[in-house]
């Protein structure tokens, strides 16, 4: 089992402010952002993004975190999973610009999840997805919107994404 | 998670685990769209033995509100009247590809046979068995508890410290039983008040304080007190000499409420009888849970029915309660 080391401390926080900028650009503004994090590290990220937006266009973004495991197509599979609380930010996702946000992007089946999620809370007008590392290996046609890093893997390595506020550490590696 | 058979035997960790998910259960049914797919394609059976009314549609809310097909079964007017044994009964639920077996039997560890005897390969929940247990009646019951307690900051706690009382027809209670190992498990102290009839044999054994005066147990300011049903069905002999005599010593009546500290709470679990343990005056004021209950029953319902169903079978390692 050897780890390396793709992603470091510097890297990560230059490339979420690289996708704060973008989501800036892409919705032309702050208006109606809601960003929306998929447990457990995506709620992280969401979080560091809002506040990296609302430093850049001076206005409050809300983020809040949106739990998929009770609509997962693949829980058969594994152990049971226990879910995550879900918390949507005050003003609701209707007619927002909903962002949602992940650590790594795989088989895409998680965001298919997400997007059924959405449904059942409310009517975003636009969702878009921000990712910091695509590690390729799509199984659904799904597609981000807003990349950290492309990093070519196989299917037998594992990328593990390290945040400080879950870890205790901050960085990403691949493991054979 | 494989079966739901009593409390007795549940740990700690998998009691705060069932409450933490209903939990989570309970945030999706403030929802929109308050049904989930999680359960697609499964087969939740509710096999009742015995009458009841919320219960049944408890579970069977909590089956649909999952996605599961529910099929409800009750013994009156099926062929268990004409003399089925509960094996072939359970065998043919297993030829219609039950996932799992809700179960209400007038017989104490009905269940457990069900599920330890090799004729079904389902999981089974107990839903009240003889006069031996009630589990997801004592997990909704601590879930109600810790609510109104933590509110919001619910999640991981246990009930440390937590006094409650429970009151009347002991003997009979499964409710009772299931709530006594559940609650001491979770750290909570139990007070018991009965009449001495009404008292198990083997109470020794529990981990309680058995007290035969209400008035004495109120006057400790308890945090829950739970009043217990009079089974007037399950009383085949003279325990108290007369309602009205029971209702004047040990029901819950508007004085004693009154006397309660601010924010304990009062608890039943249904069907009350008005006027006997508990008056309308009790069951009817703020700090009165009784509607609280059922509406965490189909959360707490779902958190099982997930736990049981949603993840890969665990047989192999022997993921038994």
């Amino acid at each position: 089992m050897s780890a390396r080391t793709v992603l470091h401390h510097a890297d990560i926080s230059r490339a979420l402010t690289r996708i704060a900028h973008e989501i800036l650009e892409s919705n032309r503004g702050a208006e109606d952002l809601v960003l929306l994090g998929i447990p457990t590290r995506g709620v992280t990220l969401a979080r560091r993004l809002a506040l990296v937006i609302s430093e850049i266009a001076q206005t409050p973004v809300p983020s809040g975190a949106l739990d998929v495991t009770l609509f997962r197509d693949d829980l058969s599979k594994h152990p049971t999973r226990s879910p995550h609380p879900t918390e949507i930010p005050a003003g609701g996702i209707d007619g927002k610009t909903v962002v949602l946000v992940d650590d790594v992007l795989f088989s895409g089946r998680s965001i298919r999840a997400a997007l059924d999620a959405l449904q059942s809370i409310g009517r975003p007008s636009i969702v878009r997805l921000a990712i910091l590392i695509d590690r390729g290996h799509r199984e659904l046609p799904i597609r981000p919107d807003f990349i950290g890093k492309n990093i070519p893997s196989s299917r037998q390595e594992r990328v593990n994404v390290r945040l400080i506020e879950n870890d205790g550490a901050e960085e990403v590696t691949i493991e054979a | 998670m494989r079966h739901l058979l009593d409390t007795k035997n549940l740990d700690r960790a998998t009691a705060l685990r069932i409450l933490d998910v209903a939990e989570d259960m309970a945030d999706t049914q403030s929802r929109e769209v308050k049904k989930l797919p999680t359960l697609r394609g499964k087969t939740v059976v509710n096999l009742f033995f015995e009458d009841s009314t919320r219960t049944r549609i408890s579970f069977e809310a909590a089956a649909k509100r999952l996605s599961a097909d529910v099929i409800n079964f009750a013994a009156k007017g099926s062929s268990v009247s004409k003399g089925e044994s509960l094996k072939d009964t359970a065998q043919t639920l297993e030829a219609i590809g039950a996932d799992a077996v809700v179960v209400r039997h007038p017989s104490s560890g009905a269940p457990q046979t069900l599920a330890t005897s090799g004729w079904i390969s389902a999981g089974v929940v107990n839903a009240g068995d003889g006069t031996h247990e009630h589990p997801t009646q004592a997990l909704l019951d601590a879930y109600t508890i810790r609510k109104r307690r933590f509110g919001a900051d619910s999640r991981g706690r246990d009930l440390s410290g937590i006094r409650v009382v429970i009151v009347g027809d002991v003997l009979h209670s499964r409710v009772a039983r299931s709530n006594v190992w559940l609650l001491s498990t979770l750290g909570a102290e139990v007070t018991l008040v009965s009449p001495p009839t009404l008292v198990p044999q083997n109470v020794s054994l529990w981990p309680v304080k058995v007290v035969y005066d209400l008035d004495q147990a109120l006057a400790d300011g308890p945090d829950a007190v739970m009043m217990l049903r009079i089974q007037l069905e399950r009383m085949n002999a003279a325990y108290f000499p007369t309602e009205r005599e029971y209702s004047r010593r040990w029901g819950l009546d508007a004085l004693r409420v009154a006397g309660l500290p601010d924010g304990s709470i009062v608890m039943h679990p249904g069907p009350m009888n008005r006027g006997l343990e508990i008056s309308s005056e009790a069951a009817d004021s703020a700090r009165s849970t009784v509607l609280e209950q059922v509406t965490n029953g189909v959360s707490i319902r779902m958190a099982v029915l997930y736990l049981l169903l949603a993840g890969e079978r665990d047989d192999e390692r022997g993921g038994d309660l």
